[in-house]
């Protein structure tokens, strides 16, 4: 097993102390904005805008939650989030497993030069479409609904890429005793590859329902009006002053947009790490 | 693997006649399946990018469209805006990718080097919790952090007799401490990238290091890192790619100022394009952005591709 600290032989092991001291300070730092995300949202503003702030939440209730829900039609948001984020995440599934399958197992001209350039297409950055795209999304009159969100975010290459990887690694036989009993592709995809397949479905769901949960820049461009926001598109405004400007009041939005992307990592954290891995040591 | 019709496996495809038919019905069930992909590909990814293209010629705005040559591009040129939010957009991918890559380098190793899956489980989730959060939120609670009055930052300098720093309102100050927000936020990505390669290289090479009585150090320097030269690359590029394309935090924290302070090239598009409808003079900027994050990601590849293949 490679270890960049070695453990020597007698005495206290100092290096290992050492790492382990060094990376409990980073988990501090880095969690501490999450820790006062939720301190904040569940404190009276009194309490936390003032020096030096209650770091401790001694005045814990729901208050901000339940002004938020009075000052912001943050119910709407929730479920326009709700609805676009299941709707990405079950299209990727689909899709991306499909596209998936093809690149691993099915021969055709041109296999090879259309996955490259899918693959090629991951340089090209969002904005370049951003333009075009909201033309689009406008001529066809659907700017404000969740149609204009969930259209463009209908597959993601790099969930193609890593059902790909993971197809090509499962043994062949099964497939091959279906084909010889005149199974079609279709009927192999849904019956041998997609049961096989289900940790790496699993983290393309993953990955699209986080990233489509926390999209910013594209819902703020086509959904327009209080009621249609998604949620980070609403907290966001709640942050600019635009519902409300208190501050407790903002932070609960914060964490009611937070939660389901946290609660949704501690449930698959597994399954997280595990997709991250197939992407990572590629081929 | 990109042989022009390929017909299966050469030892499983049966008399001459046969296989066409096979390679026929194979083919087709390739683009079935790839049908909807490519379909969305099209409308919303292939299409756009060649219509930014020439939109990028035009003056397209709400009402003319007219054809303007190199115009938008000219203005560019001229537009001292524009060069200030490449430059805001350079340094601030300079330092994220920078530090993004050497510290995930850093974390995974001193992962690997605690010896523990547990404790290895746990500084994952513990670094990848903020990173799965929805990224206006974060940013959210760092504009507490850096407000002049109320704000953490300021308290801790206020016990030291120091500050008040303002953090977000000073045109000097302010992409720094919106650089810094960025870098203390863990690059879970990259640590666990890092560490699933860590975790691949052959423990023979380390024994036989051994051998030659080389210590940790060395073996550091001459066995783990030439052979993480791949994944530098991959994750360099990734972090490049998404920190072009900064924006959600900078909406939050600054909306892009003091003045211009903090814009980056993407709210700059998003302000030209979107706010102000100016369709044709985005495009063009977006082209630019797009040739620039290529030649950069081509430069990395050159740069570190020695044994890099796809």
């Amino acid at each position: 097993m490679p270890i960049a600290v070695r453990r020597p032989r007698h005495g206290p092991n100092w290096a290992r102390l050492a790492a382990l001291v060094a990376l409990f300070a980073v988990t501090v730092v880095a969690i501490f904005p999450l820790y006062w995300l939720f301190v904040s949202a569940i404190t009276p503003t009194e309490s936390t805008l003032k020096i030096p702030p209650d770091f401790i939440p001694v005045h814990a209730s729901l208050a901000n939650f339940q002004r938020l829900f009075v000052q912001a039609p943050v119910l709407n948001w929730l479920l326009n989030s709700v609805f676009i984020t299941l709707a990405i995440t079950a299209f990727h599934m689909l899709f991306d497993t499909m596209a998936g399958y093809a690149f691993a197992r099915l021969r055709f001209p041109g296999r090879g030069a259309i996955f490259a350039i899918f693959l090629s297409t991951i340089m090209i950055p969002s904005q370049v479409t951003l333009i075009p795209n909201f033309l689009l999304i406008s001529r066809i009159h659907l700017v404000n609904t969740p149609l204009a969100v969930i259209l463009p975010g209908f597959a993601d290459i790099v969930g193609i890429f890593l059902i790909k990887q993971f197809m090509q690694t499962l043994p062949r036989e099964l497939e091959e005793a279906a084909a010889v009993d005149g199974a079609t592709p279709w009927w192999i995809f849904w019956r041998v590859m997609v049961p096989l397949s289900t940790p790496a479905i699993a983290a393309v769901a993953i990955f699209g329902f986080v990233s489509s949960w926390n999209a910013f820049l594209w819902p703020l461009i086509v959904l327009q009006s209080g009621k249609g926001f998604t949620l980070p598109v609403g907290i966001a405004a709640v942050g600019r002053g635009e519902f409300t400007t208190d501050y407790g009041v903002q932070m609960a939005g914060g964490a009611l947009a937070a939660i389901p992307t946290i609660l949704f990592f501690l449930m698959f954290q597994r399954h997280f790490v595990a997709g991250l891995r197939v992407g990572a040591v590629k081929t | 693997m990109s042989r022009p019709l390929a017909l299966g496996r050469p030892g499983l495809a049966p008399a001459w006649q046969g296989s066409w038919r096979r390679a026929l019905e194979r083919s087709f069930w390739g683009y079935l399946f790839l049908l909807p992909v490519l379909l969305g590909f099209a409308v919303f990814l292939f299409v756009p990018v060649l219509w930014s293209l020439w939109l990028s010629f035009t003056n397209t705005g709400l009402v003319d469209s007219e054809w303007a040559g190199l115009d938008n591009y000219q203005s560019l040129l001229h537009s001292s805006l524009f060069w200030q939010t490449l430059r805001t957009t350079a340094l601030y991918t300079g330092v994220v990718v920078a530090e993004a890559v050497l510290a995930s380098i850093v974390l995974a190793a001193l992962i690997q080097g605690i010896g523990s899956r547990r404790l290895a489980t746990f500084f994952r989730a513990a670094f990848f919790l903020p990173a799965v959060t929805t990224p206006v939120v974060i940013a959210l609670v760092w504009r507490w952090i850096f407000n002049t009055q109320w704000g953490l930052l300021n308290y801790l300098l206020g016990l030291l007799h120091l500050g008040p720093v303002k953090w977000l309102s000073d045109p000097s100050i302010a992409l720094w401490s919106v650089i810094l927000s960025t870098v203390l936020t863990i690059p879970a990505f990259g640590v666990v990238t890092f560490s699933a390669s860590i975790g691949s290289i052959p423990g023979e090479l380390y024994e036989a290091a051994d051998l030659d009585g080389a210590g940790p150090i060395s073996k550091w320097w001459r066995v783990t890192v030439p052979l993480l030269k791949p994944t530098i690359l991959f994750v360099g590029v990734i972090y490049t790619i998404s920190a072009f394309q900064v924006f959600d935090r900078i909406y939050i924290m600054t909306s892009g100022g003091p003045g211009f302070a903090t814009t980056p090239i993407v709210m700059l598009i998003y302000n030209t394009g979107i706010s102000n409808w100016h369709f044709g003079l985005a495009s063009a900027q977006a082209v630019v952005l797009f040739a620039i994050i290529a030649l950069v990601s081509l430069v990395q590849f050159r740069l570190l591709r020695s044994d890099f293949e796809y």
